[in-house]
């Protein structure tokens, strides 16, 4: 049974995006056509179409123009654009996010990365405070569009310093708007958008996906293509439990799925894309579609991305469809190991998922 | 409160002085002014790095390991000269097989001290290990003048069970306790405060602080916050900048505009030396100097060790992306601190090429095997991981040790136990 219905299944994948497919249905042809893009190069191309587009998009960060980026995301931009757009800065995380601010306020539209958002910290006011208040505090009349944009979560092998998901910290300010993609039609898509967006953009990329290829369409390849943010998308359909995840999550999820529909368990997956605005609508629809939920994601427990999903479906109509309490799958609570076998037992497996999903439908 | 107070003493000051406001003449008084000392002029000119000349670079030995000026020869006994030298190139010999290790896959990071072994050195010896050292990470060579073994060396960057880290943290944070050697933290700049707080609570006991930080780390809020707290809090501690020339890809001269770090001290009111940091002896002799300083008058010092950072950023950084082969191979071989002072040494009598044989050939097979026994021991056994995230641990946690106990006594053949220490 297991063997018989898990072929279709990934040949109902294959057209959907997923990198495993390209590693294992490697005799799929529609699978060796399709266009490939990885998250690096859609970010990169996304931001080298809006400077393009903008003359008044710039680039600010640590190494972000002779060196092409820590990561490369920025490679080529500044043979380009040359200084004028494309600016390395001194090491102060709290100074370039602050002119970032001030720029943005009389007129232009930085993205500053962070060589990783574990850096941010040292920025904070300016991103919470400055960024994400000026709005309101000046009664409208003076707005930041700003892209906070760089590697944010788990790592590997960097310790508990370097490796850590900053979604629910941001995500609970109110004045930011908070992306966390997925694919590189999430990151092309939503930097595009964010770079476009009037207010203050907190882009959370994943420094693992970023050498990662996913499918991608030639509408999502053109310039006009824009995501919109606040819209989550179902990565996967089904009917026995919804699985809501953001970023490198989202991939731990649909393995999940993948294993659990050998099983005859159809799960629906959520890919949250922004984390504030929340797309509460498709959770809520799907969760009285499926009548279960589990949140997947790489941060901690406490005040999480999770928690914030549960507690809302808990004040909504939607609990009174939930046939099993809710569960989280979560970051474990405790500093990010060095140790490699720790750090994976730190972070969300597809075996967590599979027992969660298996614990709510109450099979074995 | 405090401005009230301030404000009647100038009131105070004024009426002493048989002044009414009236009468009060700016030309014919002395500015008195709360926020700074300072005549009066008419003349209206930009004060700039026009002003001054840039603080000059201090030097006891040329290139030629010949000392410059008798009178600032250190006199330091052989053994003392000796030891430096045999870190100095212990350092080297460490970082080839470490670095080459990370290449191999072995560890899973690692940064190279090439270059900057003169100011390691220099400025360890002219501490006591009662003395407290905030490092930022490029500083092995004080942990070894201080006495920090091969193997502990090897055992933090393997995260094995007799690292007193525990594995906790990626390679190169080490720590030392018993050395005084606070554990490197990543995120930059963040020991340069902290380094003011600890000087603050040493006042008056005959010790000082010595923080290490790179000329882009001087660009963080930290380090501002850190001179500035230092001044006014009177804290012995001597900030020690390794001016290296490269923050990662940025070269020092896209990371500020002034006259270096040592230029910034005078603002802060800190009593500043700029020494080459290639010359052991002038930084020996400076970090000497200002210890004295630090711990007579309680008042910070800083230090701007002049050198050039010969080795890459890190293992994660390819530094052939932002700077030519000629300038690296410039500084590793005619201004390279080490052949220099070796130099020193010979023209002293103190080394020759025999002993530089030996002497390589016993330090490459001490870090061999040292390197080799620290990758054979066994990981930190499993229940640590339960443990240091509270002083005492929680209940929770307590409940899913015991659980775990049970669990890996009863299954233990089902886990890879002998892997981890008993």
């Amino acid at each position: 049974m297991a063997t018989l219905s898990s072929t279709p299944t990934m040949l109902n994948l294959a057209s959907k995006a997923s990198k495993l497919l390209s590693k294992r249905l490697f005799s799929t042809t529609k699978v060796a056509t399709a266009k490939q893009m990885t998250v690096r190069d859609a970010l990169n191309s996304a931001l080298d179409e809006e400077m393009e587009k903008d003359e008044r998009v710039f680039i600010l960060g640590e190494e972000v123009a002779l060196y092409d980026g820590a990561y490369k995301v920025t490679r080529g931009l500044w043979k380009k654009y040359g200084d004028k757009r494309v600016i390395d800065t001194p090491i102060t995380e709290m100074g370039f996010a602050g002119v970032a601010v001030g720029a943005a306020m009389a007129g232009l539209k930085p993205v500053c990365e962070f060589m990783t958002f574990n850096f941010a910290m040292q920025a904070i006011d300016q991103i919470i405070n400055s960024a994400g208040k000026t709005f309101y505090m000046s009664a409208g009349r003076v707005n930041v569009p700003i892209v906070f944009r760089g590697p944010n979560g788990a790592a590997a092998g960097v310790g508990a310093q370097h490796s850590q998901c900053y979604g629910a910290w941001y995500a609970h300010c109110p004045g930011l708007k908070v992306i966390s993609p997925y694919t590189s039609e999430d990151a092309r898509g939503l930097l595009k958008a964010a770079i476009r967006d009037p207010d203050p953009v907190v882009f959370l990329e994943n420094e693992l996906l970023y050498g990662v290829q996913y499918p991608i369409s030639d509408e999502v390849l053109s310039k006009d293509f824009v995501l919109p943010i606040g819209k989550a998308k179902i990565e996967r359909p089904g009917k026995h439990i919804t699985i809501v995840a953001h970023s490198k999550a989202v991939e731990t999820s649909l393995e999940a799925a993948k294993e659990l529909a050998g099983k005859g368990i159809e799960v629906e997956v959520i890919n949250l894309r922004s984390l504030r605005p929340l797309d509460f609508n498709t959770i809520t629809a799907s969760v009285v579609k499926t009548n279960h939920l589990i949140s997947v994601e790489q941060g901690w427990p406490t005040c999480g991305i999770g928690a914030e999903i549960l507690a809302r479906i808990m004040e909504s109509e939607a609990f009174y469809h939930l046939d099993q309490p809710a569960i989280r799958v979560t970051g474990v609570d405790t500093p990010m190991p060095y140790t490699k076998s720790l750090e994976g037992a730190a972070l969300p497996q597809v075996a967590d998922v599979v027992k969660a999903a298996k614990k709510l439908m109450k099979v074995k | 409160m405090a401005l009230s107070k301030n404000v009647c003493v100038l009131f105070k000051r004024c009426f002493q002085n048989k002044l009414s406001f009236k009468y009060l003449s700016t030309h014919s008084q002395p500015p008195i002014f709360p926020g700074a000392k300072a005549e009066w002029t008419q003349k209206l000119e930009f004060t700039g790095t026009h002003s001054y000349s840039p603080l000059p670079i201090y030097q006891v030995l040329d290139q030629q390991g010949q000392i410059i000026d008798a009178s600032e020869d250190p006199k330091l006994n052989s053994n003392i000269l000796e030891k430096m030298y045999k870190d100095m190139t212990l350092l080297n010999v460490l970082d080839k097989i470490l670095y080459e290790s990370q290449r191999q896959g072995r560890i899973s990071f690692y940064m190279t001290n090439y270059g900057e072994e003169a100011a390691h050195i220099g400025s360890a010896a002219a501490l006591t290990t009662n003395d407290v050292v905030y490092g930022q990470y490029r500083e092995v060579g004080v942990l070894l003048w201080r006495g920090f073994t091969l193997p502990e060396l090897m055992n933090q960057c393997y995260g094995n069970a007799e690292d007193k880290g525990k594995g906790r943290q990626m390679p190169v944070h080490y720590g030392s306790k018993n050395l005084n050697f606070v554990t490197i933290s990543s995120p930059l700049t963040t020991q340069m405060p902290q380094a003011a707080g600890a000087a603050y609570a040493l006042k008056g006991k005959n010790r000082v602080v010595i923080c290490y930080f790179g000329e882009g780390a001087a660009s963080e809020g930290d380090a501002h916050a850190a001179l500035n707290f230092a001044a006014t809090l009177d804290c012995p501690v001597i900030f020690f900048c390794r001016n290296n020339g490269y923050a990662i890809s940025t070269p020092a001269n896209e990371q500020y505009r002034g006259d270096g770090i040592g230029g910034r001290g005078p603002g802060y009111g800190i009593n500043t030396l700029r020494v080459d940091g290639n010359d052991p002896l002038a930084v020996y002799n400076a970090t000497r100097k200002a210890k004295e300083y630090a711990i007579t008058e309680s008042k910070p010092v800083l230090i701007e060790a002049m050198t050039y950072r010969v080795g890459h950023h890190s293992t994660s950084d390819d530094s052939s992306a932002y700077r030519s082969k000629e300038e690296v191979d410039h500084w590793s071989t005619n201004q390279n601190p080490v052949n220099r002072f070796r130099m020193y040494l010979q023209n002293n009598n103190l080394w020759n090429d025999e002993l530089e044989k030996k002497w390589l050939a016993e330090a490459r097979k001490n870090v061999i095997s040292a390197f080799e026994e620290a990758e054979k021991r066994p990981k930190p056994n499993w229940s640590e991981m339960f443990k240091d995230v509270y002083e005492t641990m929680p209940d929770y946690l307590v409940k899913q040790m015991e659980s775990m106990q049970k669990h890996v006594e009863q299954y233990k053949e089902h886990y890879p136990v002998k892997n981890y220490s008993k």
